[in-house]
């Protein structure tokens, strides 16, 4: 290329490729690329039949007993749809499952339903607290003929789903503050922001959850407790707050000071600017990493099986201890890593969606 | 609204033996400044003469250690209330407009007047909607500001100052970040408002402007009030050694 450069003005561009002729060039284009295709096709094929036999062909399908896993050679389906319930569940009371069940359709329409950036004002704040409350009436019960059903006995996606919200939903205002402080003019708060995140981010999520799980009582006195759910709760939003203050305080520093200059000129006070000017911006800026937090939390919640919490991932190991069938861990673990993975990959999916939808305004 | 507060016996902006640091170095020495109602200045001077500063002292975007800085009436010292009132009837201009880039052109200029002054929103658009008209883009209210040319972009700015109703407006270099075939529709857009009788303090390199529209022309370096003069005056026959020198630069 380099000596056609130097011997002629003008040079020829080759036209572009497409997409698919450049696939064809790099996969079979010499001979070792063309053996390696191959096999690594061959592979991938063999692997995927395997696959297709054990989830598939030789699979036991929902209806049929668990006596019959033991004989199949193939995944144990029936074994999902016997425990759906529990796996979702957890050991909450049998004949109560529709109250998990309403709780977990609750937030998924409350997360979605506030997923457009229209419905980010303080009325939805008040539906999720609202919301929030009555579903945690729901769950406990002991009002209105519902069965009381302590928190020990709660378990499953309910509880993954309501430790990640508060984690979230709580961490987010903390975190913001945190950041507000770490980079403000207050020597006490700033001395205070620093010491909390630094603390926070210093120590393993395991060793917090301990702390407030054996730590914590020791230290109140004596006859009062707090309830071993709410604090794993506490431990998850202040973990998650230290994080997302970090991130957030990535974005303020981003934010030319020329913004906060203007602001100030047309008379904006402090919390004003904070809340029209800096933080719209600043959050705009830290959408991609606030949401690899996110996600990072959601998947944490399931760190709480340590201090003896149900989650979604320890209700399913529970579910394997039943002696009436095998113990198929492995399609127990696909089930959840799909739930899991749907929440994730969705989160990161409308993350992308609303960077592009803020970018299409104020590109600049 | 608040033009008539201020009356010709009190200037809009009386600066008297105003001294300001950052750490040990004196940027601004012994300013003596009294700008009248009504009245159109032009500060010039060399880059680090500390012009800039000046004016942004005038609304506290920059704090002064000693003298004093009144504004209306209002004297600027720690009293949040009294720079709060000051900001609102001060508008300023910035080199690199700063514009909101999230918020749309429209509310961009309504931001200020529903927030600070509590004003209902639709009175807040049709105001901002005839101070766009007056800076002649009207017609692009609802685009975001990264979608506006240099020149565009800093007359929403002057808008969005003026939907504040200032009775004072401070220009900081309000040409200086533009191409230059954007700084005339610039330019001409704070004529016209001198023309409306706006106080206007304008840090400019724009000589043309100055000897067209100011009533008075203040030479600035090393942080000193060298020369203040009528434009004709000024530009004849400059009296101080670094007045000619830095007039023969700019002027070539």
């Amino acid at each position: 290329m380099n000596t056609t450069l130097t011997s002629s003005q003008t040079v020829a561009h080759p036209a572009p490729q497409v997409p698919r002729d450049r696939a064809r060039g790099r996969l079979f284009g010499s001979l070792p690329s063309c053996v390696a295709t191959l096999i690594a096709l061959g592979l991938a094929l063999y692997a995927a039949g395997r696959f297709v036999d054990w989830a598939l062909l030789n699979a036991v399908w929902p209806g049929e007993p668990g006596t019959m896993c033991r004989q199949a050679s193939g995944a144990c389906w029936a074994f999902l749809a016997e425990k759906f319930n529990q796996i979702l569940f957890g050991i909450y009371p049998r004949g109560e499952h529709w109250r998990p069940a309403l709780v977990c359709v609750f937030i998924l329409v409350m997360v979605v339903v506030s997923l457009d950036p229209r419905q980010w004002r303080l009325r939805t704040v008040g539906l999720w607290l609202a919301g929030m409350s009555a579903a945690l009436a729901l769950m406990l019960g002991g009002w209105g003929g519902l069965t009381r059903v302590p928190t020990a006995s709660w378990g499953g996606l309910p509880v993954t789903l309501l430790l990640a919200v508060c984690a979230l939903g709580l961490g987010m205002p903390l975190g913001v503050l945190l950041a507000l402080a770490r980079r403000g003019t207050l020597p006490v708060a700033r001395f205070i922001a620093t010491c909390v995140i630094e603390l926070i981010r210093g120590l393993p999520l395991i060793s917090l959850l301990f702390m407030a799980s054996i730590v914590l009582p020791i230290m109140l006195p004596a006859g009062v407790t707090i309830d071993s759910l709410l604090r794993a709760g506490i431990a998850l939003t202040i973990f998650s707050a230290a994080y997302l203050a970090e991130v957030i305080r990535g974005g303020l520093q981003s934010l030319p000071a020329g913004q906060m200059e203007a602001s100030r000129a047309l008379g904006l006070s402090w919390w004003q600017m904070t809340r029209l000017v800096v933080l719209p911006q600043a959050t705009r800026k830290v959408i991609a990493p606030l949401t690899n937090t996110a996600i990072v939390m959601i998947k944490n919640t399931s760190l709480v099986l340590i201090v003896g919490l149900f989650d979604l991932l320890s209700s399913g190991r529970a579910a394997l201890t039943d002696p009436a069938w095998p113990t198929p861990y492995v399609e127990t673990y696909l089930f959840i890593a799909t739930l899991y993975f749907c929440i994730c990959f969705g989160l990161s999916r409308y993350s992308m969606w609303l960077e592009r939808r803020f970018k299409q305004g104020e590109h600049r | 609204m608040k033009h008539a507060q201020s009356d010709a016996a009190t200037p809009a902006v009386s600066i008297s033996a105003m001294s300001k640091w950052y750490g040990d170095f004196q940027v601004l020495r012994d300013i003596e400044l009294h700008v009248a109602t009504g009245e159109r200045l032009v500060i010039c001077g060399p880059s680090g003469s500390g012009k800039s500063t000046m004016i942004r002292c005038i609304n506290r975007l920059e704090e002064h250690q000693a003298g004093s800085i009144v504004v209306n009436g209002i004297e600027l010292a720690g009293d949040l209330r009294a720079i709060d009132t000051v900001r609102a009837q001060a508008g300023m201009v910035f080199q690199h407009f700063n514009l909101f880039p999230h918020l749309t052109v429209l509310e961009n200029c309504i931001l200020a007047p529903m927030h600070v002054k509590r004003m209902p929103r639709e009175q807040a658009v049709d105001l901002a909607m005839q101070y766009l008209a007056r800076v002649r883009i009207p017609d692009q209210a609802d685009k975001y500001p990264g979608h506006l040319s240099g020149g565009q972009q800093q007359r929403v700015a002057i808008a969005r100052s003026l939907c504040m109703q200032p009775s004072i407006m401070l220009f900081d270099e309000p040409t200086s970040a533009l191409d230059p075939e954007m700084v005339k529709e610039v330019l001409d857009t704070m004529t016209a408002l001198a023309d409306d009788g706006m106080t206007m303090l304008c840090v400019t390199h724009e000589m043309g402007f100055a000897r067209s529209v100011a009533d008075r022309v203040v030479f600035m370096d090393g942080g000193r009030i060298l020369e203040s003069a009528e434009p004709d005056a000024f530009f004849d026959r400059p009296q101080h050694e670094r007045t000619r020198a830095f007039l023969d630069r700019i002027l070539r």
